[in-house]
């Protein structure tokens, strides 16, 4: 057996699909669930570029293999808009101008979900660690920072 | 490629056994997955250990922890009885890569991968760990400083696989700390990393282990260093007995990241900090 039949939850929707078994969740989410919000940057986990939540956990979709994910629940930055609004994060990002090219944003933008979720309080200094495995080489972190922290005052109101 | 994901670590060693091609375990996989897109490592069978139920679970209490092998770095951070035991241990797991790859790395992958710079090898031998392995027909518990015998190269048979980790009884006024040099503060590999266990008496130091990182071919038990605290408060004889022990125990490589002379200086100077912290989460004051 080469090939896996994998049943998932993405983003609520009950998902299948078959796949290697040596194929990443990131390449299957892009490229047979059609997410391409997940993007690839190094691959290796270093660059948080396809971060996601895997059962509520934070981790890179590049190093897990989608034939793992049968029965958990992922969630991807498509999953962050509500009702066909934007999470305040992503309000925030853009009405900041926390991007430039934009490939490294959804990765920044779950990653970030994540942080508020377990601390609607950071500090700078949590919000630099926290985001410490995404890398942006156009922003400089500082909007990304300052995005976060003004998305983390509107969602505590 | 196989892909298996046995529910009993029985199952998972004969998986393994049996194989006769490449035959990988797979945990949290930020080794593993790194390896097979590099092309270092192209498995025949992968074996995911995270549908055992024994390697997803903690138990920590007076009387020792046990930490699952398939236990994310993530679920060591928020375990309180864990982290109030063996501080040392947990700080030492969590400065492993990022918040995204603490929510996948293990401990024992962190063991197995066998790098000289693996953060929480010192801290578990530094803490007495033992590793629970399991095989095909027997089972076997080995202190954690036999496990790695050279970079990327580990004492494990063909067909073993580590179930757990075990801390041992946790004695009154005991501490443990972790400390690694690196040139940034996250993201980044040891240069040089010391870990410190200690039990007190009375305010002095009654039994002590202490561990170097990155400054050998594996992760050295210094038994002077040891013998160079036993006894003392603290005080700066201690201490400086304590850093030249330990610069006389570094056989470190000369790279891009330090040269032998600067990795056998900060061991010394890493080991007297670390020392520190653990006498006074021992509730030693200095």
């Amino acid at each position: 057996m080469t090939a896996t039949l994998v049943s998932t939850t993405v983003n609520g929707d009950a998902v299948q699909f078959a796949c290697p078994n040596d194929e990443t969740l990131l390449d299957s989410l892009r490229d047979r669930v059609g997410l391409t919000g997940v993007k690839e940057g190094c691959g290796t986990g270093d660059c948080g570029a396809c971060s996601i939540t895997l059962d509520g956990q934070l981790v890179c979709s590049c190093l897990v293999l989608s034939a793992e994910v049968s029965g958990r629940e992922i969630t991807t930055v498509e999953g962050m808009v509500e009702g066909g609004q934007l999470h305040p994060l992503q309000q925030h990002f853009i009405d900041g101008a926390a991007l430039q090219c934009g490939i490294c944003t959804p990765g920044f933008l779950v990653a970030a979900k994540a942080l508020l979720d377990r601390n609607p309080d950071p500090s700078e200094e949590q919000i630099r660690y926290a985001l410490a495995g995404n890398l942006c080489r156009c922003t400089g972190y500082d909007k990304i920072v300052r995005a976060v922290q003004s998305a983390a005052v509107e969602m505590r109101k | 490629m196989r892909y298996e994901a046995p529910t009993t670590t029985k199952q998972a060693a004969t998986l393994l056994a049996q194989e006769p091609g490449v035959a990988c375990i797979l945990a949290g996989g930020t080794d593993l997955l790194v390896k097979m897109k590099m092309d270092m490592i192209e498995p025949d069978l992968v074996v995911d250990i995270k549908r055992i139920p024994a390697m997803q679970a903690i138990t920590a209490s007076a009387a020792g922890a046990k930490i699952g092998a398939a236990v994310a770095g993530a679920a060591l951070g928020k375990h309180k009885a864990l982290i109030k035991s063996w501080p040392g241990v947990v700080e030492a797991a969590n400065l492993i890569g990022s918040d995204q790859v603490q929510g996948r790395c293990t401990m024992v992958g962190n063991l197995c991968n066998a790098s000289p710079a693996a953060d929480s090898v010192p801290a578990m031998i530094a803490a007495g760990a033992k590793a629970i392995i399991v095989g095909k027909d027997k089972r076997r518990t080995v202190a954690v400083e036999k496990i790695v015998t050279g970079p990327g190269q580990t004492s494990l048979a063909k067909g073993e696989v580590i179930e757990a980790i075990t801390l041992p009884k946790r004695p009154p006024k005991s501490g443990d700390a972790y400390l690694r040099f690196t040139p940034r503060t996250e993201m980044d590999i040891a240069v040089v990393s010391a870990g410190v266990n200690l039990t007190l008496e009375r305010g002095v130091i009654k039994t002590a282990r202490v561990v170097l990182g990155a400054v050998a071919p594996t992760a050295v038990l210094v038994p002077a260093a040891a013998k160079a605290i036993i006894g003392s408060k603290l005080d700066e004889t201690a201490l400086e007995k304590l850093a030249a022990a330990c610069a006389a125990a570094c056989n470190p490589i000369d790279d891009k990241r330090g040269t032998i002379e600067y990795r056998t200086k900060v061991a010394g100077v890493l080991a007297v900090r670390t020392a520190k912290i653990a006498f006074q989460r021992a509730g030693g004051s200095l």
